[in-house]
């Protein structure tokens, strides 16, 4: 079929700027990335909490978040499925198949990876500056923030890594969104989808725009970093 | 001139330290008075630190009291550290500043000009906008020393801080010392430097196997030291 041709069509695809594929786009975009927001403002604090707090439970907390980095996003789409379904617990918010659900699904599959990796880099600075901030009068609790902010570069990179694993999933999204065209059709779900039915010109447009926006995200996070770093030591 | 009262003397009595099954501090007993320049001596491992964190409050002792005149019951805001290696955060040489602040509690209207005007008691104004993990070790260590006296302390600790120093850096924390001191400031500091001591004490405390074997003004201390151990140590051959 059109196979030979599929490379150039993508490329085609792209640069006509086709509006199917500019709405897949934004709206993978707009989900993954409030999927991270949304994690940060959670799993931020809560891993720097668990770095430095003290109490029962910590080391199985710690435990379960590391493991929980591996979840399934299949799983994680079946929870959140189970949880939003029309007789779940959470049916009457009517999120099932919307992008609002999808948020929610990659939340789930972000928070431990920003938890875990913020705690192990909060852990390290405490390490390091425990003596000199208890000395300046610094509570464990008051220190999180001052922590959260001397280890924003390292931060980055946990952010980084949720987002990866976010915009490149599918099974998730496909579970608690549904795939509908025009409404929760990401580029992962629509890859999957066009692959199967044959249109891989357009399965391959959406993987290059897919792999060029992480690359792009990843590149500016590195330079940005680099400055930055080279600017506050 | 620190309004309100002294928290000195400082008396430390029966004072013991063990951590690992291994006793590090054994009976110290001493007292600080308030004025003097106080100099912790002896060879590594003596317990130098450990005295001067455990009067500081980051150490809990496991024997022994330590006890502000007083117990006044803010007296911990009252001292400050300077450590060996001092840990600046990854912000402006100003912001570390304004930070400390904040933690020992002044008002946030108050804090830029306090920090503003310890940086410009010690001629650092330059560095306020520099980042401070990217100044020099000795420009790094005048910051600590500004960042404690912003906090206006009556005791200032201080453990080797110029241990990692070249010569010039060590002179002018010397002098940074000294104009504390000269403010009122109760100074006490380990060194093992005996050079350093010679400039620095008004009094020395000799420490060695984690027992105080002497507490002397500083003149008697290096004249006629009243130990053997002390006399070796002097003459440099007393290391352990």
């Amino acid at each position: 079929m059109n196979q030979p041709n599929a490379f150039s069509t993508a490329i085609e695809l792209i640069v006509s700027g086709n509006p199917a594929l500019g709405a897949i786009v934004m709206l993978s975009l707009q989900v993954t990335l409030s999927a991270v927001l949304i994690a940060s403002l959670i799993g931020l604090p809560a891993g720097a909490a668990l770095a430095l707090g003290r109490f029962r439970g910590r080391s199985a907390l710690i435990v379960i978040s590391n493991a929980l980095m591996g979840l399934p996003p299949v799983v994680a789409g079946l929870v959140v499925y189970l949880a939003l379904s029309r007789s779940g617990p959470l049916g009457f918010l009517g999120l099932l198949f919307t992008p609002g659900a999808m948020i929610v699904a990659q939340t789930i599959l972000i928070l431990p990876i920003v938890i875990s990796l913020t705690r192990q880099t909060v852990e390290d600075l405490w390490a390091e500056y425990a003596e000199q901030l208890r000395s300046l009068g610094s509570s464990r609790l008051r220190a999180i923030p001052t922590l959260l902010w001397d280890g924003r570069f390292s931060l980055i990179t946990a952010l980084l890594a949720g987002f990866g694993r976010a915009s490149a999933e599918v099974g998730a999204v496909l579970i608690v969104g549904g795939n509908i065209a025009g409404y929760t059709r990401t580029m992962t779900t629509a890859i999957a989808l066009e692959t199967s039915k044959g249109d891989l010109a357009l399965a391959l447009g959406l993987g290059i725009v897919l792999i060029a926006i992480t690359l792009l995200l990843n590149t500016g996070a590195f330079v940005a970093g680099r400055l930055a770093q080279r600017a506050a030591g | 001139m620190h309004g309100t009262l002294s928290i000195l003397p400082l008396s430390v009595s029966g004072l013991g330290f063990s951590a690992g099954g291994k006793r590090l501090l054994h009976g110290l007993d001493f007292e600080l008075a308030a004025g003097n320049r106080t100099l912790i001596m002896g060879p590594n491992g003596a317990g130098k630190s450990l005295t001067l964190r455990l009067c500081h409050g980051l150490l809990q002792p496991t024997e022994g009291r330590i006890d502000w005149r007083g117990g006044l019951p803010d007296a911990d805001k009252r001292h400050a550290m300077v450590f060996q290696r001092p840990v600046l955060l990854r912000r402006t040489a100003l912001d570390n500043l304004t930070h400390a602040l904040a933690l020992a509690g002044l008002p946030r209207g108050e804090r830029e000009g306090r920090a503003r005007q310890a940086l410009s008691r010690f001629g650092l104004d330059a560095l306020a906008d520099r980042p401070a993990r990217v100044l020099s070790g000795g420009e790094q260590q005048r910051l600590a020393i500004a960042r404690a006296w912003a906090r206006n302390p009556q005791v200032l600790f201080l453990d080797e801080p110029t241990s990692a120093l070249d010569p010039a850096a060590t002179k002018s924390i010397e002098t940074m010392v000294a104009a504390c001191h000269a403010e009122g400031m109760k100074i006490v500091m380990t060194t093992h430097d005996l050079g350093q001591a010679r400039r620095l004490a008004d009094e020395v405390l000799f420490l060695h196997h984690g027992r105080l074997l002497e507490q002397t003004p500083a003149e008697e201390f290096f004249h006629k030291p009243r130990t053997p151990e002390a006399r070796a140590f002097i003459r440099g051959e007393l290391l352990w």
